[in-house]
């Protein structure tokens, strides 16, 4: 029988949503046993939560002042040194996940399967290359373990109607010094999540300036919407990295994604694809955003903008 | 520092409109423009610009693959790399045994930094520096926007979900870059002839005793699902109706 481990990904005594979409990814697995571990200086909140996810038999702590901060080169031995009779292990494919599997992965002498999509069976996902432009189906050999990342906009949350068994283990592993938190710069919490929003409204290139996106943020506010923005937006300083939607930034699947001034290149356009529907407003018919957008409106965004607030507000 | 090796993968050119084949069997590449991977030559520049400061003696561009990287290779010297270093791989393409092959040079050379892209835009897979790092039991700074070398060992700006991080990291270590670090130089005319005279290793994968992964298969490749085509509205008034239709607002 399958028994995949999920790698929690949690901040400030809260569990990462996307701790949620990987049990849903991992129940795509028939007759998995679903085991999620959580590893923090102090980890009874975040464990207590994690227990009612539906599907999770088990929770297990792995307290230790060393994850006080999440490093990867200190997490990936204490993740390897509680895999022991696991088939699989995921993590989700945020920033966390994708910087913390790898290293795990290696140790346990395996390549890792990026950004699952699809589970087609308990050997076999299909997952995106180049950019969104092509999707594959791999198999992974049956006789040794399966570490993933799962594409967290694949995937709806599991609900919380579970009731987990939760144990505390402890490893003496010697964890290394050789890299040191020294600070974290976050960006403002006041607006919808960007991966979570169900309302996503996004700004490009057009603004021109720090004070024109401030159009995006009105809008934003009232539809009561998280905000993005092109790569273009953030490389010209406009707005923080933590906003860029797209193959190098987040991959989001709001039910509604209202792209403002962005031309939809498509290192872009494969951070949307999973949008339930996409309005594109751009003075340009023939910019590429529209060949993917359910409602599109040429003209100029400098008189429509402020227009649809005044309509939705 | 001694020196600075950096990862350089061939790559699909970001600009090509990549086609799955007909027959699943992958995506086509005949006459296809192919380029160094656009974080590769984010972690050349920086290399090039650490050693510019003095902190650094050689930068050395490797490239694991086939013959025609050496193209790739060619660019890098041009950008101002000093040697070159391809490992012909054969078959091989998966991040496991690239690292591994990564950590064999490691012990020839001896690098003060491994400085590798995020991710190689063919495969997406962001695996090869998170591994390299693991099997060599080094430090990792990931999806770096900033990287400050001060003697033995560097501080550095990660491009995290929330904002960014800074951490301090001992070196040697890997890093691997974002698109924000830095903007590539162009390579002059000049650069590229006497980038012919610098010297470019060819060494066969067989020679570094390298043990292959468990690879992971691809069986077959697909175009990713079209949207269907949508509607457009003429104004604000349209449009505040076209949303209201689908229960958006
Ligand atoms: C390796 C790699 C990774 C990348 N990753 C990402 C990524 O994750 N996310 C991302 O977004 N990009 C990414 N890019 C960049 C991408 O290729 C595009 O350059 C970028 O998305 C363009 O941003 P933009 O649409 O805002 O700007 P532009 O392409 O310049 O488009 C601006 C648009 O605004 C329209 N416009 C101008 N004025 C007005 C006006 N007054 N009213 C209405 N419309 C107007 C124009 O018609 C145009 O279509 C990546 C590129 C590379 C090479
Ligand atoms: N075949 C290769 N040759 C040279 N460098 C590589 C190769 N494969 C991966 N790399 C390096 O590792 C980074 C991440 O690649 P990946 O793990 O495939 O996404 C790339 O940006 C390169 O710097």
């Amino acid at each position: 029988m399958p028994k995949v481990l999920i790698v929690a990904e949690h901040a400030d005594g809260k569990a990462n949503p996307s701790t949620a979409k990987c049990v849903a990814c991992a129940s795509a697995i028939p007759d998995a046993e679903i085991h999620v571990v959580v590893l923090s200086d102090d980890s009874e909140n975040v464990a207590n939560e994690l227990a009612t996810l539906a599907g999770v038999a088990r929770v297990i702590r792995v307290d230790n002042s060393q994850n006080s901060n999440t490093i990867a080169a200190v997490q990936a031995p204490q993740v390897v040194a509680v895999t022991d009779g696991y088939s699989h292990v995921f993590g989700p494919s945020t920033t966390f996940g994708k910087d913390l599997m790898p290293r795990v992965a290696a140790l346990l002498g395996v390549n890792q399967v990026s950004d699952i999509m699809e589970v087609l069976g308990s050997h076999s996902f299909k997952r995106p290359v180049y950019a969104g432009n092509a999707v594959v189906t791999v198999e992974t050999p049956s006789d040794s373990i399966v570490v993933a990342t799962v594409r967290v906009a694949s995937y709806r949350s599991a609900p919380n109607d579970g009731d987990a068994t939760i144990d505390a283990v402890t490893i003496d592993a010697e964890l290394p010094v050789h890299t040191r938190f020294l600070e974290l710069q976050a960006g403002s919490a006041d607006r919808p999540d960007l991966q979570t929003a169900a309302t996503v409204v996004s700004g490009g290139r057009a603004l021109g300036s720090t004070e024109s996106f401030d159009l995006i943020y009105k809008l934003a506010d009232a539809l009561g919407a998280g905000v993005g923005a092109s790569r273009a937006a953030v490389d010209a300083g406009y707005v923080p990295n933590e906003m860029q939607v797209g193959q190098t930034g987040k991959i989001i699947a709001p039910d509604l994604y209202i792209a403002i001034g962005i031309s939809g290149a498509i290192q872009h356009l494969t951070g949307i694809k999973d949008a339930g529907t996409i309005v594109a407003i751009n003075k340009d018919g023939e910019a590429p955003i529209f060949e993917v957008a359910d409602i599109g409106l040429v003209g100029d965004l400098f008189t429509i903008v402020p227009e649809l607030q005044d309509a939705v507000s | 520092m001694d020196k600075i090796l950096v990862g350089l993968k061939r790559v699909v050119d970001y600009n090509v409109r990549v086609r799955v084949r007909s027959d699943g069997s992958g995506v086509e590449t005949d006459g296809v423009k192919m380029s160094i991977n656009p974080f590769d030559e984010i972690a050349l520049e920086e290399a090039l610009r650490i050693k510019e400061r003095g902190d650094a003696s050689e930068v050395i561009v490797v490239s694991i693959g086939g013959n025609d990287s050496q193209q790739q290779l060619r660019t890098g010297l041009a950008m101002g790399a000093d040697r070159a270093i391809l490992v012909d791989s054969g078959e091989t393409r998966d991040p496991l045994t690239y690292a591994r092959v990564f950590l064999a040079l490691i012990e020839r050379e001896n690098p003060g930094l491994v400085i590798l892209g995020k991710q190689a835009i063919d495969d997406d897979n962001s695996q090869t520096g998170q591994m390299l790092a693991a099997l060599w039991d080094r430090p990792q700074a990931t999806f770096a926007s900033k990287l400050e070398v001060n003697g033995d060992k560097a501080t550095v700006t990660r491009e995290v979900d929330v904002g960014l991080e800074i951490v301090e990291i001992d070196l040697p270590a890997v890093v691997t870059v974002d698109l924000r670090m830095n903007e590539p130089r162009y390579v002059k005319l000049p650069d590229i002839m006497k980038a012919k005279k610098k010297p470019l290793d060819t060494i066969d994968i067989a020679e570094l005793n390298i043990e292959q992964a468990p690879a992971i298969k691809e069986v077959n490749f697909e175009p990713p699902s079209d949207r269907e085509k949508g509607v457009l509205v003429d104004d604000v008034a349209g449009l505040v109706a076209a949303l209201k239709d689908k229960g958006l607002l």
